[in-house]
């Protein structure tokens, strides 16, 4: 049991009607100021890119600056009005990281004069704002998705195999083409497949928790429950091998494994993942060559200059992050371009580090820090094991996706293609992380808002069943400790 | 449930913090070693970003920049680049730099620390500092009169004022245009191959490089050993020499092109060039003596810097008696650059002190605020300023009646000694002209300049090739312009 829940038990009397907590502020004004300053920073940014390269403030500032506040203002508006309690820090953390996206594409797009990557990723980005509003305007309660956990399923495997329909784009088939857009499925797979996960162990982690023999201290799980996470590894390695994609099987596995630690808490099933994953990697490492090379790049990042043959594009993304030292060298006056190919996407966190230094990446990585880490205080307080699920799927998506893109380009893994969250040109990466956000605001809309007193006193059964049930309310009501926790 | 949202929580931030500090390793612990790696471009892109520094002649730039509007953004430019070739050498965005542009690369780069208020603080800030200027002192008139003497003929010219040891005229021909070679591309790769490959080795600098036997004139540092050991005390008196002279240990021969070399005085052997006489004064001396006095005026110098390095002149130390007679005549093993005899000439010039010779004056920043003084250098005396009388009486000599006539300018006192050097394989190449020389003032007997001029293959008839025939009209043009 948490201090948390002890404290509630001990100040509460379990036939108390009156509400277990006072009511919270609501804290739109500090989301609204916040917002005034993530569109402020972006648009200083802007200006500053301009001022160092032509030295004039670039022409379409008061543009850029006067779109992205209105989307902000928009979705601060439907917010005010559709989550009042949401939580005030997702929506400005976003749109910051959605603005200085913008403001590096921008200065690449300097660079490649023939190749204007910024409007379209603005209009990218008013979609996947658009998307936002209308998820929290439409869904009206988050639970509802629990309903359509298989179809969310279906609709994930589906998007995940139509690329390997479509030909390879730099040995990935990871694109559809369709009438001059490209788009990646496996980006709205994601948040699909963390849907059905969520629900999916909502319903059956107690069974995934307390069968299965016992060895020794460890609790192995019982064959007949291992039979779907085993199901699910073997889909993931499947799309790494049939669409050569590292990143989005890892963080599919990912995902999937510490939602079950969290929906059983056991850690027998980390060790059987990393295990499992270790397997997987090591064979795929050894046998696929796409995937071995970015290996042996990983291991001798400087072996093409060696060789003669100049520096490869890891080596290139080194050296920029590099040249940034502590300070950076200021916007618009790096040299990341030299990095070639990729260079928007993939390796658009080198334009970070070379030009806002150290000291910009870390400011840009507590940005993540707080979406991620504001993700999982709504976990925290959902009254729902689904909502938890919920929101912990949610937060670990762009932690683990900062993490396999960052740690890649930055020489820590073996570099895997994915998208930086917010930050990377890709429409279908922009617009699924706005619909990642938004239905965390309105998980956290739910986790702090206040309750309606019938849900208060509402306690008892197995949680299985029960997901309705509140666990603060639950532990307040004096029974055997939730199953979940304290153990 | 709670617990495992904690935990999950935790990694979370776990991960962001290996970020962070594999962020940190590769921004500062590893930053340096990826910075200075040679396959990084930006020290290239951040080093031809701003117009490089000018070198200067008389207070006008010889060189400028051109703005190529590609990623190594300018080039560098010459205003007059085969005439200044042998003192500015290239800057190569392909190649690297040579000569001046080399020595004082951190300065017309703009990366000396020197040029900066607060190195710390441009470092910070990274702030380039715009490239200073270099100030030779290079004499334009001088330069012009020596690259038009050579006119296009393999030799070389060196020129220095003897009090200061500042260099007047440093050419090298033939020459080429330094300008080719600055940019990047298939062109520049043509240039530098056609450069290397071209028969007449343009890119060799002949004045700062190229040894060559100094043939006669050589017997100005003879003399002043003979002088200095007191193996001659009086240039007039006889010196009992035979001639022809048996080598001495061997059975060779050796005669004289000039008649009246048997017993004939110093000073007659100087204005003649007996061989007879100087290699058996060379033999008299000793190998020791002849070693220390050629080092005394800079022979087997392997530090000296102008400030670009100086091929080393060569006198050997390990030698029979027969081969010190030899090269006390120049010959043998003996070998000196042209700026080497000039040096030569200054120290006789000079009252016996010699100073050695450099190229730049001054070094100021982009404005013209001087940032480092010109070197200096300390002036030593090689020989007795009665030694350097005795032999500026006989380079006098040389000029009034002998085969220097060709080098006297009006209104100057001018003393010189031709040379003609003899090499390649039983001395069949075609001889090499040399002249050595200084002029003085008539009223102040301040010595102006010190000249030594070489002609490799003047393209006449074996026996006409001699230092006074090619070598000394170009000495007193250089001469002149000091009148």
């Amino acid at each position: 049991m948490t201090a948390r829940a002890r404290a509630v038990a001990a100040g509460r009397h379990p036939a108390d009607p009156s509400p277990a907590l006072p009511p919270r502020a609501k804290q739109r004004g500090i989301e609204l100021a916040l917002l005034v300053g993530a569109v402020l920073i972006s648009v200083c940014g802007y200006v500053v890119v301009g001022l160092a390269r032509g030295h004039a403030v670039p022409g379409g500032a008061v543009r850029y600056g006067a779109g992205l506040g209105g989307l902000a203002l928009l979705a601060h508006l439907v917010v005010r009005f559709r989550a009042p309690y949401a939580d005030p820090l997702l929506l400005p953390t976003a749109v910051l990281l959605n603005g200085l996206g913008l403001v590096l594409i921008f200065r690449l797009d300097l660079e490649t004069p023939g190749d204007r990557a910024a409007p379209a990723q603005l209009m990218w980005s008013t979609v996947g704002v658009a998307l936002c509003i209308a998820v929290v305007l439409l869904l009206r309660d988050h639970r509802v998705l629990q309903r359509y956990a298989y179809v969310c399923a279906a609709l994930a495997l589906l998007l995940m195999v139509a690329p390997i329909l479509f030909p390879a784009v730099n040995g990935a088939k990871i694109w559809i083409r369709l009438a001059g857009f490209s788009l990646q499925p496996g980006e709205f797979a994601k948040v699909l497949i963390t849907v059905f996960f969520a629900a999916y162990l909502a319903a059956n982690g107690g069974a995934l928790a307390h069968t299965g023999r016992t060895v020794g201290r460890l609790r192995l799980p019982a064959g007949r429950v291992l039979g779907p996470v085993v199901a699910v590894w073997l889909v993931s390695v499947a799309v790494l091998v049939l669409e050569r994609d590292l990143g989005t099987s890892l963080l599919f596995f990912g995902i999937f494994v510490v939602l079950l630690y969290v929906a059983t808490g056991r850690t027998g099933w980390i060790a059987v993942g990393l295990l499992l994953a270790a397997v997987g990697a090591a064979a795929v490492g050894t046998l696929e060559p796409h995937v071995h090379s970015r290996v042996e790049d990983w291991q001798h990042p400087f072996a093409g200059i060696a060789a003669g043959k100049g520096a490869g594009q890891l080596a290139q993304s080194l050296f920029a992050f590099a040249a940034g030292g502590v300070f950076g060298t200021g916007l618009g006056q790096g040299h990341s371009y030299l990095i070639g190919f990729a260079m928007k996407s993939d390796f658009i966190l080198a334009t970070c580090g070379e030009e806002l230094g150290l000291a910009g990446l870390s400011a840009l990585f507590v940005l993540y820090a707080l979406l991620v880490g504001r993700g999982y205080r709504a976990a925290l307080g959902q009254p729902d094991p689904f909502g938890s699920l919920l929101a912990v799927g949610l937060a670990a998506l762009p932690a683990i996706q900062v993490f396999v893109i960052a740690g890649g380009v930055m020489g820590l893994i073996p570099l895997t293609g994915m998208a930086m969250p917010f930050l990377a040109q890709g429409g279908s990466s922009v617009v699924t992380n706005w619909i990642i956000v938004a239905l965390l605001l309105k998980v956290s809309d739910r986790a702090r808002a206040p309750r309606p007193p019938g849900q208060q006193s509402a306690g008892g059964g197995s949680w299985v069943v029960g997901f309705m049930t509140p666990v603060r309310a639950r532990d307040a009501a004096g029974g055997a400790p939730a199953p979940e926790a304290g153990r | 449930m709670i617990r495992g949202i904690r935990h999950t929580a935790a990694f979370s931030f776990l991960l962001l913090l290996a970020l962070l500090v594999n962020a940190a390793r590769v921004q500062v612990y590893e930053a340096e070693r990826y910075d200075a790696s040679p396959a990084n471009r930006r020290a290239a892109i951040a080093r031809y970003a701003q117009p490089r520094g000018a070198v200067l002649v008389a207070g006008r730039p010889v060189t400028g920049s051109r703005d190529s509007g590609g990623r190594l953004r300018y080039e560098r430019a010459y205003a007059d680049g085969p005439l200044y070739a042998p003192v500015t050498g290239y800057s190569s965005q392909t190649y690297g730099t040579s000569l001046l542009e080399h020595a004082e690369d951190p300065v017309l780069a703009g990366t000396d620390p020197r040029l900066a208020t607060f190195p710390w603080w441009d470092r910070l800030t990274r702030t380039h500092q715009p490239g200073g200027q270099v100030h030779t002192t290079i004499d334009p008139r001088m330069q012009r009169a020596a690259f038009a003497g050579l006119d296009g003929r393999k030799g070389a010219v060196a020129a220095i004022e003897p009090r200061t040891g500042r260099i007047l005229a440093l050419v090298s021909s033939p020459s080429y245009e330094p300008g080719v070679l600055s940019g990047n591309g298939p062109a520049v790769d043509d240039a530098w191959r056609r450069l290397n490959a071209a028969a007449e080795r343009p890119m060799l600098n002949r004045a700062l490089a190229q040894t060559y036997p100094p043939g006669s004139t050589f017997k100005v540092v003879t003399a002043a050993a003979a002088l200095e050991s007191g193996r001659v005390t009086d240039i007039d008196a006889p010196t009992d020499s035979p001639d022809p002279y048996l080598l001495p240990g061997t059975a060779t021969r050796l005669g004289n092109a000039a008649k009246d070399c048997a017993d004939a005085s110093l000073k007659e052997a100087f204005r003649a060039s007996c061989n007879t006489v100087f290699a058996r004064l060379g033999d008299e001396v000793g190998l020791r003596g002849m070693a220390a006095m050629a080092r005394r005026f800079g022979f087997n110098d392997r530090r000296l810097r102008v400030p670009s390095p100086v091929a080393p002149s060569h006198f050997d130390t390990r030698m029979d008696p027969a081969q010190v007679a030899l090269s006390a005549i120049g010959q043998y093993d003996t070998a000196a650059t042209p700026l080497q005899m000039a040096m030569v000439a200054a120290a006789v010039a000079n009252g016996g002190q010699l100073t050695p010779p450099y190229l730049v004056d001054q070094v100021t920043d982009a404005d013209g605020v001087m940032v480092a003084d010109g070197p200096h250098p300390t002036t030593r005396q090689v020989i007795n300023p009665a030694t350097a009388e005795q032999l500026q009486e006989m380079m006098i000599d040389v000029v009034a009646h002998g085969s220097g006539r060709r080098a006297a300018v009006k209104g100057l006192t001018v003393g010189g000694k031709t040379g003609t050097a003899q090499h390649g394989v039983h001395n069949e190449g075609t001889p090499y002209a040399w002249f050595i020389s200084w002029a003085r003032t008539n009223d102040t007997y301040e010595p102006t300049v010190a000249v030594a001029v070489v002609v490799e293959d003047a393209a006449a008839e074996r026996a006409d090739i001699s230092g006074g025939g090619h070598a000394a009209p170009i000495a007193r043009a250089v001469m002149a312009v000091a009148r």
